[in-house]
């Protein structure tokens, strides 16, 4: 397994549900039958619409969410972990290893606490460092790597903009030295130009700490930009994965065709080429039988009407990943 | 022609506890029926402020100066005061969609109650007819079941579906002046392009004026005619949208731009605008964006360069500041 970091195997999350307490308990299936290998020093990027289940899967490789089947192992460098099987000391061993940024910045930093303590309390929660010395020096460590100013690690979070404070969310997940990072949805809520700064700074950090992501995105090319390899979500399948020039250059799932002529267009004289999808995405209650895009495939075949293809992918190219109803 | 809509020299200013803030200076926009006038620029640069002032909307700490002018159909929507008045504005010649609809329609009200309550305040129409307006309006958006949704909640419908709903209900008092206040910000791309596509037609079908503000230059490529760049409550360039987005000269248009990942160059690399925007309790004195310019002239960096408004070409107008600037990169 030599090069890759993580390796998810058949992994679906169902949620129960039950309407009120006299109705029937049902499943949700939010993630189903998934499987990824994630490299090592990869920027791998999970796309797709609200309610596809990328979070779920990001939050379920983190050990946050509970996995109903199939596993997820985490190599490390001595051994591997598989989250499935774990007692609470290797958790804690994999929390430090593995870490969350959020996408709000503003709700993601407890406004009581300084940008200090912010930073320092994974190291103090984790039981890291023994003094506060040496937590202080390895605060100051990461927010300079981070581009934060050490003179202001003594304010409060309302003292800072949008992006100096995901600046420091970043701050914090880096802070215990992890190797792992999920990344969700960590640039939507900024303005551009300092979406482009984040992204920059994630990618620089990479390098620079030897990081492997799991970036979270619904914006495609944010996505396209930045990761090296991509994977195209739709209620809670993956329906197409690949190099991320490779997908984006020559998609072959009519999903991801129709989401990649979606973003509008920069150029005015380009208007409305955007396959439209019909309809919205079908509640994962009761997800369609077969393939699950087949209600609001723009071109469906006779087969994948009647739902008799199921759900699987199919590699087209070398690394390049289709799901075989669009792929035959 | 009289534009339906002029906006001239408008200044709002925020009494607040840390004192007097900018929010708006010096703004002259215009909007003709048909016409789609995009306003982009980051959070905190007026956008919104802008818009709220057409319904005179903002909060009580707001001053606007003496000389500003909005004219809406020939009448100063500034020098309203009085009830009567305000009423013929908000709702009525002008409607609004907001960014997240689930705000923006009352949780415990069913749609249709909501939709029908603004016609009967607007409209000189009974109840039954304010019914079967709304019903027809919201299956002009594209809602299935439209009876069925008229009687339901907000909660109950899904996002996109939501936000065609507040579409509708801004359309049904047939407004001639709509504000668009990113109105597929919080939409998913596929859901967006349907959003975008309807508003299109709308204001195809109906030849209303359009405001539509959002911080994605996608979307303004997509929809609008006219495009203002606001930056820090200041408009720093202006003009048709292929001018603005294909020959942009302020080098903050350029910033946006350059800062905007495109998915048909992915070798291009992304180069965010230098620095913060300042807070507008420190307004920088003449050019507003000299703090940050990456090309900056040494008068412009000085703040000796008053902001004015130059056509360079044929409705395209740029800061002079900033023309100085573009000169130099």
């Amino acid at each position: 397994m030599g090069d890759n970091l993580i390796s998810v195997n058949n992994v679906s999350v169902n949620f129960d549900y039950q309407e009120n307490f006299i109705s029937k308990k049902q499943k949700i299936h939010a993630v189903n039958n998934i499987n990824i290998k994630i490299k090592k020093g990869s920027f791998f990027g999970l796309v797709g619409e609200s309610g596809s289940g990328k979070t779920t899967l990001g939050r379920a490789i983190l050990g946050a969410n509970k996995i109903s089947s199939g596993n997820v192992i985490f190599h490390d460098d001595e051994r591997d972990y598989d989250l499935t099987d774990m007692n609470k000391q290797d958790l804690k061993e994999y929390r430090k290893k593995a870490q969350l940024i959020f996408q709000d910045p503003y709700a993601a930093l407890s406004p009581r606490m300084t940008v200090r303590d912010i930073i320092a309390e994974p190291l103090e929660v984790m039981k890291i460092t023994n003094s506060r010395q040496e937590t202080d020096e390895r605060v100051r460590d990461i927010a300079s790597k981070c581009r934060l100013n050490i003179e202001h690690l003594r304010r409060f979070p309302h003292a800072f903009s949008g992006g100096q404070r995901q600046r420091i969310s970043i701050a914090r997940a880096l802070v215990s030295n992890p190797k792992f990072i999920v990344a969700d949805e960590s640039v939507a809520a900024l303005d551009v130009s300092i979406q482009a700064d984040i992204l920059n700074l994630l990618k620089q950090l990479q390098t620079e700490l030897n990081l492997t992501y799991l970036f979270i995105s619904h914006d495609l090319s944010v996505v396209a930009h930045v990761c090296d390899v991509v994977a195209v979500m739709y209620l809670g399948h993956i329906v197409e994965m690949g190099p991320s020039r490779e997908l984006f250059k020559n998609p072959k799932h009519s999903y991801t065709k129709a989401l990649l002529s979606s973003i509008p267009s920069i150029d005015p004289e380009k208007r409305s080429e955007a396959i439209e999808l019909k309809g919205e995405i079908p509640s994962a209650l009761n997800p369609p039988p077969g393939c699950v895009f087949k209600t609001r495939c723009p071109n469906p075949g006779v087969d994948c009407k009647g739902g008799e293809i199921k759900m699987g992918l199919i590699e087209v190219e070398p690394g390049h990943w289709v799901d075989q109803c669009c792929a035959l | 022609m009289s534009h339906l809509l002029e906006v001239k020299n408008l200044d709002v200013k925020f009494d607040t506890d840390e004192g007097r803030i900018t929010a708006v200076e010096n703004i002259s926009l215009s909007v003709d029926q048909g016409e789609v006038l995009g306003i982009v620029g980051e959070s905190g640069s007026g956008k919104s402020v802008t818009a709220k002032s057409i319904m005179k909307l903002n909060p009580g700490n707001t001053s606007y100066n003496e000389d500003a002018e909005i004219i809406l159909d020939n009448e100063n929507v500034l020098q309203f005061t009085s009830k009567q008045d305000l009423k013929k504005i908000r709702g009525g010649k002008v409607s609004m969609i907001f960014q997240e609809p689930m705000a923006s329609f009352a949780p415990a009200i069913k749609i249709g109650a909501q939709m029908v309550e603004q016609l009967l305040i607007h409209k000189n129409i009974n109840k039954e007819e304010a019914k079967s307006i709304s019903i027809n309006m919201l299956k002009r958006v594209g809602i299935a079941d439209a009876e069925k949704r008229f009687n339901q909640y907000a909660f109950e419908l899904s996002g996109g579906m939501r936000q065609r709903a507040m579409i509708a209900m801004a359309l049904s008092t047939m407004p001639k002046l709509l504000l668009a206040d990113e109105p597929t910000t919080a939409l998913d791309v596929t859901i967006q392009a349907q959003v975008i596509n309807l508003i299109k037609d709308i204001i195809k079908e109906y030849q209303m004026g359009v405001i539509f503000i959002t911080h994605d230059l996608g979307v303004i490529a997509q929809v609008a005619d006219h495009v203002a760049v606001m930056y820090l409550g200041s408009v720093v360039e202006k003009g048709p949208v292929n001018e603005i987005l294909k020959n942009p000269k302020h080098p903050y248009t350029k910033g946006l731009l350059q800062a905007l990942p495109d998915i048909n160059n992915l070798d291009a690399p992304l180069s965010p605008i230098p620095g913060n925007i300042p807070s507008p309790l420190d307004r920088p004195t003449g050019c507003v964006f000299r703090t940050r310019c990456p090309h900056h002239n040494p008068e412009g960096k000085d703040g000796k360069i008053e902001m004015k408004l130059i056509e360079v070409e044929p409705g395209h107008w740029v800061d002079q500041c900033g023309i100085k600037c573009g000169q130099n990169g």
